[in-house]
C-alpha cells in the first residue's frame, strides 16, 4: 500500500482539510471577520465537490473496510452537492441570526462533520467502520438540532432526536454481535459467504435492520420524525430529510445486497411489509397536517416507503433506480425546503393558510414550491415521475405486481395532499398575503439550482443511463 | 474464558441486560434514566462482542476491537444527551418526559 492509495479517500480528506481550516480560521479571527466564515465555507465545499467529478479507479483501503467504486463516487458527489445547496440556502439565516452568537463556524463544522459520516458510512466495508460512519452522520445532527438553545420546540426536538437515535443504534449493534457470533467476521464480503438461514442469524437480521430503519424512518420507527423536523432549524430538517436519509437508504442497499444476500427470502418479506406500512402511514398522517415542516415529514416518509419498491429487485436494475430516485428526491425536496425557508425567514410564516394566496405576491417562489411538490408527486415531465417509474418497473420485473398496485394508490393519495398546497398557494385568495419580498442572492442561487436539478435530471436521459451502467459493481 | 463459566450463561445475562434496557427505557419518565437505559443496552452489547471474540473465535481479535470502539462512541453520545438535557433544564426547569410534549401527534 503505498501514499497514493489513500487518493481512493480524496473526497473524505478534502472534507477534513475543510474543517480543521475553518476550525482554524474561527481561532485566528476577529469579531468582523466572522461572517466571512460562510463565503469561505461555500467556495471550499464546491471545490471539493468539483473534484468528485474526476474520475477515479476502483479500490480498497484499511484492508477492505473502506471500498470505493464508480457509483459510490458519483452518490458522495450528489450529497456533498446537496449540501451545497443547502449551505447557499441557509446562508441568510446564518448571517442574520447565528454570526450575532457567534455561533456560524461551529454550525458550518457540524454539518460537514456529519457529512464526513456520511461519506464513510456509504463507503464501509464492514460492520465497525458502519457503526463509527452511523454515529459520526447522527451526533452532528442532534447537536444541530438543539441548535436554537434559546428555543423550547428545538431542545425538545433535540432531546427527542438523541435519546431514540442512541435506542435504535444500541438496538442495531446488538443485532450485529448477533451476526457476529454466527460468522465470526465483521467484514462483509467473508460474511456474505458463510452467513446461512437461522433463527439466530434472522434475530440479529431483525435487530440490526431497526436501527438502520430508525435513520430512513421507516414505518414502526418513523414516530420521532415528524417532531424532530418540526422543532429543528428548517435547514436542519431538510438536511436530515436529504442527506442522512439518503446515505442510510445506499448503505441499507449495499448491505442488503452484499453481505445479506443468503438471507434474501428473509429479508425480502421484511421490506415487503415495511414498504407497504411507511407508505400508507407517511401519506395517511400528511393529510390531516397544517404545519408545512410536519407535512414535509410526512411526505418524506412516504417518499422512504417508496424508495424500498426498488430494493425488493436486488440486481443492476435495483441498485440503479434507488441512486436515481435518492437523487431526484434530494433535488425536490432541497427545493421544497428552500421555499419553506425563504418564506420563514421573511415573514414567519409556516402554515398551509398562510400560503394563500401567495401566487400573487411571490410568483416566482410559488412556481418552485409547486415544481418541487409536482416532482415529489411524480408528475411528468418531472424528474419524480421517471424515479417512480423506475422504482414501479425495479419491483414490477420481480413480479410483485400487489405492491405496485399499493405503489400507485399511495401515489395518488399524495398528489391529494401535495395539490393541497398548491392550491392554497394558486387558487384561494387572501387580502393579507405574504407581502413580497427580495430573496437574497445566496437563497436566489440555492434556490435556482434546486429548480435546474428538478428539470435536468428529469430531461437529460443519460443521467439516468450512465447511473445504470455504473451500477454493476457491486 | 472464565472456568466454570459456559457462553450460554453469559449470553442470557446480556441478553436480559438488553430487554432490562428497553424496558426501562419505555417505562421510565425521567430523561436521565432513560439515557441509563440506553447506556445499559450499549454494554449489553459490548460484553457480547468480548466474550463472542473470546470464546467463540479467539484468533482474531475483531469483536474486543468493535468493544474498544462503542465505549468511546457511546462516551460521546451521553456527554451529547446530558449536554442537550442540561439545556432544556434551563428552558423549563425540568427533566421528566411529559413536560416535553409541545410538539405532539
Amino acid at each position: 500500500m503505498n501514499l497514493e492509495s489513500f487518493l481512493l479517500m480524496r473526497s473524505e480528506i478534502g472534507l477534513l482539510a475543510i474543517i480543521l481550516f475553518l476550525l482554524i480560521f474561527e481561532l485566528f479571527s476577529n469579531q468582523k471577520q466572522k461572517a466571512a466564515v460562510i463565503p469561505l465555507a461555500l467556495f471550499l465545499l464546491a471545490i471539493n465537490t468539483l473534484i468528485g467529478f474526476l474520475p477515479l479507479t476502483e479500490g480498497e483501503l484499511f484492508g477492505g473496510m473502506f471500498k470505493t467504486n464508480a457509483l459510490l463516487v458519483l452518490f458522495k458527489t450528489t450529497l456533498s452537492f446537496g449540501v451545497l445547496i443547502l449551505l447557499l440556502q441557509s446562508a441568510d439565516w446564518l448571517k442574520e441570526k447565528i454570526v450575532a452568537e457567534n455561533k456560524a463556524t461551529e454550525f458550518i463544522i457540524l454539518l460537514l462533520s456529519s457529512l464526513l459520516g456520511a461519506f464513510y458510512m456509504i463507503s464501509a466495508g464492514d460492520f465497525l467502520m458502519f457503526y463509527i460512519g452511523l454515529e459520526l452522520t447522527t451526533l452532528p445532527v442532534a447537536a444541530l438540532v438543539a441548535y436554537e438553545t434559546y428555543k423550547r420546540k428545538s431542545a425538545e426536538a433535540g432531546i427527542k432526536y438523541i435519546l431514540s437515535s442512541a435506542l435504535a443504534s444500541g438496538t442495531s449493534i446488538f443485532g450485529i454481535s448477533l451476526l457476529y457470533a454466527t460468522t465470526g467476521t465483521l467484514f462483509f464480503d467473508a460474511f456474505a459467504e458463510v452467513i446461512t438461514i437461522s433463527n439466530l442469524s434472522i434475530l440479529g437480521f431483525i435487530l440490526f435492520f431497526s436501527g438502520l430503519a430508525f435513520k430512513i424512518s421507516l414505518a414502526p420507527f418513523h414516530f420521532w420524525t415528524a417532531d424532530v423536523y418540526e422543532g429543528a432549524p428548517i435547514n436542519v430538517a431538510s438536511y436530515l430529510s436529504v442527506i442522512s436519509k439518503g446515505a442510510a437508504v445506499v448503505i441499507l442497499m449495499i448491505v442488503l445486497f452484499t453481505a445479506f444476500k443468503t438471507l434474501m427470502p428473509i429479508w425480502e418479506k421484511i421490506i415487503y411489509i415495511v414498504a407497504i406500512a411507511t407508505m400508507f402511514v407517511g401519506n395517511l398522517f400528511a393529510l390531516r397536517q397544517q404545519n408545512l415542516k410536519r407535512f414535509l415529514a410526512y411526505s418524506s416518509i412516504a417518499q422512504a416507503g417508496f424508495i424500498l419498491l426498488g430494493l425488493l429487485s436486488a440486481d443492476q436494475l435495483g441498485s440503479a433506480t434507488v441512486v436515481y430516485f435518492v437523487a431526484v428526491y434530494i433535488f425536490s425536496n432541497l427545493g421544497a425546503f428552500g421555499v419553506v425557508q425563504a418564506i420563514s425567514s421573511a415573514s414567519n410564516k409556516e402554515n398551509i393558510d398562510d400560503y394563500e394566496g401567495l401566487y400573487r405576491t411571490n410568483p416566482y417562489l410559488s412556481l418552485l414550491m409547486m415544481l418541487a411538490l409536482f416532482s415529489l408527486a411524480g408528475i411528468p415531465p418531472l424528474a419524480g415521475f421517471f424515479g417512480k417509474f423506475f422504482l414501479y418497473a425495479a419491483a414490477a420485473s420481480k413480479g410483485y405486481y400487489v405492491l405496485v398496485f399499493i405503489g400507485v394508490v399511495n401515489a395518488t393519495i399524495s398528489l391529494y395532499y401535495y395539490l393541497l398546497v398548491v392550491r392554497a398557494m394558486f387558487l384561494r385568495k387572501n387580502p393579507d398575503a405574504i407581502p413580497y419580498f427580495k430573496s437574497k442572492i445566496y437563497m436566489k442561487l440555492g434556490l435556482l439550482i434546486a429548480a435546474a436539478g428538478i428539470l435536468i435530471l428529469g430531461l437529460y436521459s443519460p443521467f439516468y443511463e450512465y447511473i445504470f451502467s455504473i451500477s454493476n459493481s457491486f | 474464558m472464565i472456568l466454570g463459566v459456559s457462553i450460554y450463561e453469559i449470553l442470557t445475562l446480556t441478553s436480559i441486560l438488553f430487554f432490562i434496557g428497553v424496558y426501562g427505557f419505555i417505562t421510565r419518565t425521567n430523561l436521565i434514566s432513560m439515557l441509563i437505559s440506553v447506556e445499559l443496552i450499549l454494554n449489553s452489547s459490548v460484553v457480547n462482542f468480548v466474550v463472542i471474540n473470546k470464546y467463540l473465535f479467539p484468533e482474531v481479535l475483531q469483536g474486543v476491537f468493535f468493544a474498544v470502539f462503542i465505549i468511546a462512541v457511546a462516551a460521546a453520545e451521553t456527554a451529547l444527551a446530558i449536554a442537550i438535557i442540561i439545556n432544556l433544564y434551563r428552558l423549563i426547569s425540568s427533566v421528566e418526559v411529559k413536560d416535553t410534549e409541545v410538539m405532539k401527534y
